[in-house]
């Protein structure tokens, strides 16, 4: 089976200036493989160029160079368009259209009969919890509400792949809870889910795999899983029997000390520090050890070193 | 190019345009043009009947132009400005087709206005001649309620679908306002194409004759439609001359359809 989505070498440059036009380069020879039913993460900061590949993909831009395949076909053919769902950035819908009536002028592109794009539309809307809002004039509902619009049209022909661009943007809590078990409940019923986002705890709560965009390069990407987990930050020692007097001395050693309960601490110590010498030391001066976990570092610092790293290389520094 | 596609596209627009109060505004503002017009009638003895059909005839044109430009330079431009062709475009519809559909949308909007607009000259001057003495009646030109004044709505109408084109193919690639500006300069310099023919062969200059003669045949030819005095007095308009305005208009709008298709295909949304 071809990857649901693939892009070889894809490389978009805009032309940059009034008279004396520049290329400037938004997306450079990115390549990426997504799998099937997988639900990839696309992180990167404001302006790495995230939706420039969401746009390269839904072919709105055109690729100076390099390829973008969906479903095995190239991307913008007519056959591949019926099969997938696209969510913008800060979606925006006609002014004087109804939700309900969006929907089903978007199900009927498709070519969905009349009797069915009205049940399609009602389910769609429950689905993201648009209730009596759906007969307003889309112009009058709020940014949330009509984010939540945008990700049902982007559903209206129940599509294999789905393209959301930060889908969390202008929603509330709640919303966000609804969108993650939405993309969640996707992923359930074998859709493939690629999503652009700059808010990393909606990477970790819903990816299986992200790449890390800086720049317009690729500097990362794999499972998150073993993205954390190449890398050990330090160790976490919980231990008991011991008091605030009887840690004193094992200051210097250690990056931080808290205490957790009634003669339990949890004590925090380098990478350096080789953990048996400390345990030993710890255990002669009366400490039970508990557990002893190593701390990896988390996706928001993760992605701070590549997304430095990644600029630091394009300097080249 | 699909057929489905383009009838929803068009759909879409005709919905939208109707649901825009601005369209509302402006017919309602035709209306009272004639209204005016009935008034003006009772201070002209013996002229209300010419006069109505005049001003109905000029303000259909005016109102039905108006609609063609302010709805037609935001057709493809507004829905780039507002990221709505983003959702359009990821959906089983070619570039080619959402430019037709947009066409053809506005040019059923404004068929459906002139023809409100069109019946209530009718009706207007239906009222005007009824219960009027049989001498009065003979002193017209031409029966109120001449059927002739169809083939001049009809003009109108094909006017404003090669105005719509205009439109249209400066909004592929233009600011809403920029396409009004170059939509409005070509609707009044194609009023005076007869003049610049008449420019070239009076100028010394070579190369102002050439430019003259070359401006001649790329400017839309406005002055063609334009029957209006013919019917108001009750003369005939010759059947070629209605083909031939409309031959014109389906090369004219078919050409600039096509450049606009061809830059709209190729076009990055950034």
């Amino acid at each position: 089976m071809p990857p649901a989505i693939q892009t070889e070498q894809l490389t978009k440059d805009f032309a940059v200036g009034f008279w004396r036009t520049r290329p400037r380069r938004a997306l450079d020879a990115l390549t990426l493989d997504v799998a099937s039913g997988e639900v990839f993460g696309f992180l990167g900061p404001n302006g790495a160029g995230k939706t420039t590949t969401l746009k390269l993909l839904m072919q709105l831009l055109f690729p100076t160079s390099g390829r973008a395949l969906i479903l095995g076909r190239p991307a913008g053919d007519l056959s591949v368009r019926r099969r997938i769902g696209f969510l913008p950035e800060q979606p925006y819908f006609y002014d004087y259209l109804t939700a309900e009536e969006l929907l089903e002028y978007f199900a009927s592109l498709f070519g969905c009969p009349r009797s069915e794009r009205r049940a399609r539309t009602a389910r769609l809307l429950d689905e993201v919890g648009i209730g009596s809002e759906r007969r307003l004039a889309l112009r009058k509902l709020s940014k949330g509400m009509i984010q939540r619009v945008g990700l049902a049209q982007a559903l209206v022909n129940a599509p294999e792949v789905v393209f959301l661009d930060e889908p969390m943007s202008g929603l509330d809590p709640l919303g966000r809870r609804d969108i993650r078990s939405l993309v969640l409940r996707l992923r359930d019923r074998g859709c493939t889910v690629f999503f652009s986002s700059h808010i990393l705890s909606d990477a970790e709560a819903l990816c299986g795999r992200v790449g890390i965009l800086a720049r317009g390069r690729l500097v990362a990407c794999g499972r998150l899983s073993e993205m954390l987990a190449g890398d050990v930050r330090g160790w976490e020692l919980i231990v008991s029997g011991m008091t605030a007097e009887t840690l004193a001395p094992f200051a210097g050693r250690l990056t931080s000390t808290a205490r957790i309960a009634e003669g339990r601490h949890a004590l925090e110590f380098p990478r350096t520090t080789a953990p048996e010498a400390l345990i030993a030391d710890l255990a002669s001066a009366g400490a039970r050890v508990v557990s002893l976990t190593p701390v990896h570092p988390t996706l928001e610092e993760y992605f701070v070193e590549q997304v430095g790293r990644g600029g630091a290389a394009q300097r080249g520094e | 190019m699909s057929g489905r596609i383009i009838g929803l596209v068009a759909g879409a627009v005709f919905r939208e345009s109707v649901r825009d109060r601005v369209l509302y505004n402006l017919v309602a503002f035709a209306l009272l043009l004639i209204g005016a017009s009935l008034l003006l009638a009772q201070l002209t003895a013996g002229q209300d009947v010419k006069i109505v059909k005049d001003l109905g005839l000029s303000a259909m044109s005016v109102f039905g132009l108006f609609i063609a430009i302010f709805i037609g330079i935001g057709l493809v431009s507004k829905e780039v400005e507002r990221r709505t062709i983003y959702s359009l475009l990821a959906k089983p519809v070619r570039r080619s087709e959402l430019v037709a559909g947009k066409y053809a949308g506005l040019v059923l909007t404004v068929l459906v206005n002139l023809a409100v607009m069109g019946a209530m000259v009718y009706v207007v001057l239906a009222w005007l001649s009824w219960g009027q003495p049989a001498e009065v009646g003979r002193s017209w030109d031409a029966p109120a309620t001449d059927p002739r004044l169809l083939v001049a709505m009809f003009l109108v109408f094909v006017q404003l679908t090669l105005v719509i084109a205009i439109a249209l193919f400066f909004s592929t690639f233009a600011s809403p306002l920029l396409a009004a500006a170059f939509t409005a300069a070509l609707f009044i310099a194609g009023h005076f194409t007869a003049d610049l023919q008449h420019l070239g062969s009076v100028v010394k200059s070579p190369a102002v004759a050439l430019m003259s003669k070359g401006l001649y045949h790329v400017l839309p030819d406005f002055a063609l439609f334009d029957v209006k005095a013919a019917v108001v007095h009750g003369q005939p308009i010759a059947p070629n001359r209605v083909a031939l305005a409309v031959g014109y208009v389906v090369l004219y709008s078919g050409g600039l359809l096509g450049l606009a298709v061809l830059i709209f295909s190729r076009r990055d949304f950034k």
